[in-house]
């Protein structure tokens, strides 16, 4: 699960992490207070999205006055920000962070992430902070450091200033730096985080660390121990059908083409949505209905499925593991009857029970497609939908 | 021969009374899983399934001995559980739950690497040795002992593995789902080096998925290590880019990850690539036969 930024930085002040003094609206009402109560006379305002690359896409703006903050959320709330990070259609801006302004002398980089590779949480550092750290990754890897932490975290401290070194850091900043590493650790340990990115963490003028950015991921297998997290949720930033479809336990992500495809399991979803595309066709969805398709599951998929338009043609995928198949075949006729589709369905069922399965599929009284091999079934699809 | 288990596995099911735990338990003994035993917290002295059920691991070491444990606990508890196995000299622990914490693996994976134990998973199928034993959730019916061995990352994915060597009388050795997890218990590289030491297993079926670099790093190894042909499929050749969060995955992965940059890589590592999911029986039948 996603956090914005300012979620993030509040998390960053209750770990003692250097932030900026700030305030998050709404209602472009609430616009002239905020900058108020924050005070001095110039101010960073923030479009809040559950994405990167907002500075090029207009989404942030240095304001000298409280009427160009009124501007900036009016222009953006309740629209949708696109950047480089997001889909075509962008993501909606709903709040508006207004920050004091941070005279900069240096942008540096520092994130945190679980490694796969070896297996433990990663520190990674540059002394060349902004927008373009992954050409700095491509062409100059030797200006960012990584630093894998130690599971008992014994070495926190040294780590530290190997990474301070990359950065640069003086020996001030080296002594900011080292509590900053501590507590980053603290709060990525504490609050479950899969990843955590400050870009840039930034030397102001005065010579302090201090973090201008904050983008932070959570584990969404450990948010039922992270009660106060799990408030922080923003559905808005999420795609409606595919937040529908997850209250369901559902996974979906819409496509483009227009071959429904419901099938069970991710692996197997993903291998039926390149063998539509291997015969030609062009999967409208991904859709996993979770290893035990019941009837009811079924139903739903059905429905999320064909609230997009372009499906021309359903795909159902479903191997049968220890659910019967002609169970899951009752299933699907139910769900046809109860949703009543107008469009051609191709059913592939295979593993325990198929033949009895494939049976009650072809005895029903509805228009369906019951095809055993996977092959010819992708195939049907991919000629129903021309 | 076989890896990992066979008709001397002796099998305790942790979290056994439960539904899951029940069920696949039930499927487990139709198709000759030697249960021993069971633990539930709280049950211990009960009869389930006919077999006897104990609050905890080590009380079931000292009165069934068994060599194995299979984990249907919640999430939230299977850190305690797999530990719990692992400390009380358990050496082959198979986790079927989804959705563990990746930092209660983190701590998990460290632990039992240092007490030598081998885990299966979390959040995967189990293992098989068809005609012999089966530690999981997968249907044995699609099952047939013979000479393939297969590793996947997916569930379902294996099953079609599977049904196709089937369909093709080639059967398998045994087959291994590692599970999708950031943080596995096993890697395809653990299983690979079983497979290469099996003499049953003339050919080995590594089913990939986009995501991290777990199979770069099994072609790697597959070129310096595996004598045996291996052919492998990766899913989600047509998956768009998600949404991104920032720079950091992005460099950590060093543009690693797609479909596209695995089967280059393990082409240039000498595995047959099955370009499509229908045929993963075809190509190996086809390696096998020239």
């Amino acid at each position: 699960m996603n956090l914005h930024e300012y979620q993030g930085k509040l998390l960053f002040a209750k770990y003692n992490l250097p932030v900026s003094k700030g305030e998050i609206i709404f209602n472009s009402n609430d616009a002239i207070e905020a900058c108020n109560k924050i005070g001095g006379s110039k101010w960073v305002v923030k479009a809040q999205v559950h994405a990167g690359g907002r500075g090029k896409a207009g989404g942030v703006e240095l304001i000298e006055s409280t009427d160009q903050a009124v501007k900036f959320s009016k222009k953006w709330l309740g629209k949708r920000l696109v950047t480089y990070q997001t889909d075509k259609k962008g993501q909606l801006v709903n709040s508006i962070l207004i920050e004091e302004c941070t005279e900069i002398a240096k942008e540096l980089y520092l994130s945190a992430v679980i490694d796969r590779d070896s297996q433990q949480i990663v520190f990674i550092g540059s002394s060349e902070g902004g927008v373009n750290i992954e050409d700095v990754a491509q062409n100059s890897p030797e200006k960012i450091i990584y630093k894998g932490i130690d599971a008992n975290n014994s070495s926190l401290e040294d780590d530290a200033i190997s990474i301070a070194k990359v950065l640069k850091l003086n020996d001030d900043q080296t002594n900011q730096f080292i509590p900053m590493i501590q507590n980053l650790f603290q709060l990525f340990i504490e609050k479950d985080l899969s990843l955590l990115e400050i870009n840039p963490l930034v030397i102001t003028e005065q010579g302090n660390l201090h973090c201008l950015d904050a983008k932070i991921n959570i584990d969404s297998n450990a948010l039922y121990r992270q009660p106060d997290i799990q408030e922080m949720h923003d559905e808005t930033q999420e795609d409606p059908q595919e937040a529908e479809a997850a209250k369901s336990d559902l996974s979906y992500v819409s496509l483009d083409g227009n071959i429904g495809c419901m099938v069970n399991g991710a692996g197997l979803a993903m291998g039926t949505m390149d063998t539509i595309k291997f015969y030609g066709g062009s999967p409208a969805n991904f859709l996993d209905v979770g290893g035990t398709a019941t009837q009811d599951r079924v139903t739903k998929a059905f429905k999320i499925i064909l609230k997009d338009p372009e499906v021309k043609v359903v795909l159902v995928n479903i191997f049968g593991g220890i659910v019967r198949c002609d169970l899951i075949a009752e299933g699907v006729v139910a769900a046809i009857k109860e949703v009543n589709i107008d469009i051609p369905v191709v059913v592939r069922l295979e593993g325990n029970n198929a033949v009895l399965g494939a049976k009650i599929l072809s005895d029903a009284d509805i228009e369906i497609q019951s095809i055993n091999n996977l092959k010819d079934a992708a195939k049907k699809a991919v000629e129903l939908a021309e | 021969m076989s890896i990992l288990v066979n008709k001397d596995t002796r099998l305790l099911v942790q979290g056994f009374t439960g539904s899951q735990g029940t069920l696949h338990s039930e499927q487990a003994i139709e198709y000759g899983t030697n249960i021993v035993g069971g633990v539930t917290p709280g049950k211990g002295g009960q009869q389930h399934l006919n077999k006897p059920v104990f609050n905890t691991v080590e009380e079931a070491m000292k009165e069934v001995k068994p060599n194995a444990s299979i984990i249907f606990v919640p999430a939230k508890f299977c850190k305690d559980s797999i530990l719990e196995a692992a400390e009380s000299g358990i050496k082959l622990i198979v986790c079927i739950t989804e959705g563990v914490p990746t930092l209660d693996m983190l701590e998990v994976k460290k632990r039992i690497d240092n007490l030598g134990v081998r885990l299966i998973g979390p959040n995967c199928p189990g293992v098989i040795t068809p005609g012999e034993t089966k530690l999981g959730i997968m249907p044995g019916s699609i099952h047939k002992p013979g000479s393939i061995g297969i590793i996947s990352r997916s569930g379902t994915l294996t099953y079609e593995a599977v049904k196709q060597t089937t369909d093709l009388g080639l059967g398998q050795s045994s087959c291994v789902g590692i599970g999708g997890d950031p943080i596995p218990g096993s890697s395809f590289i653990d299983i690979l080096k079983l497979f290469e030491n099996d003499d049953q297993t003339k050919a080995i079926v590594m089913v990939g998925e986009i995501g991290g670099n777990a199979e770069e790093a099994a072609a790697e190894y597959i070129l310096n290590n595996v004598s045996k042909p291996v052919i492998s499929y990766i899913a989600g050749q047509t998956a768009p880019a998600g949404k991104r969060m920032g720079h950091a995955g992005a460099i950590i992965a060093g543009g690693k990850g797609t479909a596209k940059d695995k089967i280059k890589k393990l082409k240039e590592c000498g595995v047959h690539i099955a370009d499509n999911l229908v045929s993963i029986g075809a190509k190996v039948d086809e390696v096998l036969n020239s």
